[in-house]
């Protein structure tokens, strides 16, 4: 446990950084924007999970490559992944991983610099604004041959006191899955 | 009695409150507040460019009503009505610490700049800064 929290940490140290204000500005103009264009709240909770799936599965070549963590299709094991050199790589935080089960587990954190300067307005209640973060984790776990479905239990945007991302284990990807689709 | 207003830069009123003690004022008495906050623009208009400072100072006086007036970098003024000419100090405090609120209200990628604020957080930070400072 506690060499993913140094990976993680030395990851971080190594890593380019930018302005946080830079990055939570533009994530919220991003949101903003995908708000404009699909005017459904449920629409945009869809494009921001697809988009981090889209970032996700870029992203867990580089934690590999940069922490030299052993590649593992362990589904349990990947949550202090995520949680301790994920998390600290690329935001600068760390999560918690809160009840983990063969099946399933939880994330909580507080500090998130994606959500400064944010208050939701009464009309998207229902708006998960870090959406982005659930695609994340499932491009990512894609990537390792697993396969789970990941959602916002709890949000501090909705007054809930900590975040809370579950990720639930649907099913291992075999690789001869793949062969035989190429036969 | 103090009546808080903020102008957008395209003279459009953002957001209001009133600090009156005594309870609930006529109507006609607001109208006249906004009436004399409205008037005291164009002077703010006039001043702002005498001087460095954000904090104008009074800006115009009605028989026994201020207007102080606080003009941020992107144009966009406060306005505050009172009948306390000794409380200036504290006003510009007050004001200082409402641009900040201010600030981090326009941050927020929810907001339009220039239309008005319904944040029911905002509006709970200017009351509490104007029991601090005003009362």
């Amino acid at each position: 446990m506690a060499n993913f929290a140094r990976s993680g940490e030395m990851a971080f140290l190594k890593a380019d950084k930018i302005n946080s204000e830079i990055f939570s500005l533009t994530y919220g103009a991003m949101v903003a924007q995908i708000m404009k264009d699909y005017e459904d709240i449920e629409e945009v909770n869809r494009q921001l999970d697809r988009m981090g799936q889209n970032i996700g599965s870029r992203l867990i070549d580089e934690l590999f490559a940069k922490t030299g963590i052993p590649v593992s299709s362990n589904f349990m094991e990947t949550a202090e992944v995520i949680a301790k050199v994920g998390f600290k790589m690329f935001l600068g935080i760390t999560a918690n991983v809160v009840n983990p089960t063969p099946q399933q587990y939880s994330l909580t954190f507080r500090d998130n610099p994606m959500v400064d300067f944010v208050e939701l307005p009464d009309n998207c209640a229902n708006l998960r604004y870090c959406n982005l973060l659930c695609g994340v984790i499932r491009g990512a776990l894609e990537q390792v041959q697993i396969k789970v479905e990941c959602h916002f239990v709890r949000d501090m945007l909705r007054g809930d006191e900590t975040n809370e991302i579950q990720v639930r284990f649907l099913e291992q990807v075999r690789e001869s899955a793949l062969d035989q689709s190429f036969a | 009695m103090n009546v808080f207003v903020i102008v957008g830069k395209d003279d459009n009123p953002i957001y209001q409150a009133a600090f009156i003690s005594q309870p609930k004022g006529s109507t006609e008495l607001c109208h006249l507040h906004q009436f004399l906050i409205h008037a005291a623009l164009d002077c703010t208009d006039e001043q702002v460019w005498t001087t460095n400072s954000l904090f104008l100072r009074a800006v115009d006086f009605f028989h026994e009503m201020h207007t102080s007036a606080y003009v941020t970098p992107g144009h966009c003024r406060f306005m505050m009505l009172h009948d306390q000419p000794k409380i200036e100090d504290n006003l510009k405090n007050f004001f200082l610490e409402a641009h900040e609120l201010y600030l981090k209200v326009i941050l927020n990628p929810f907001y339009e700049p220039n239309t008005p604020i319904t944040s029911p957080a905002f509006d709970a930070k200017i009351r509490a800064l104007g029991k601090k400072y005003l009362s």
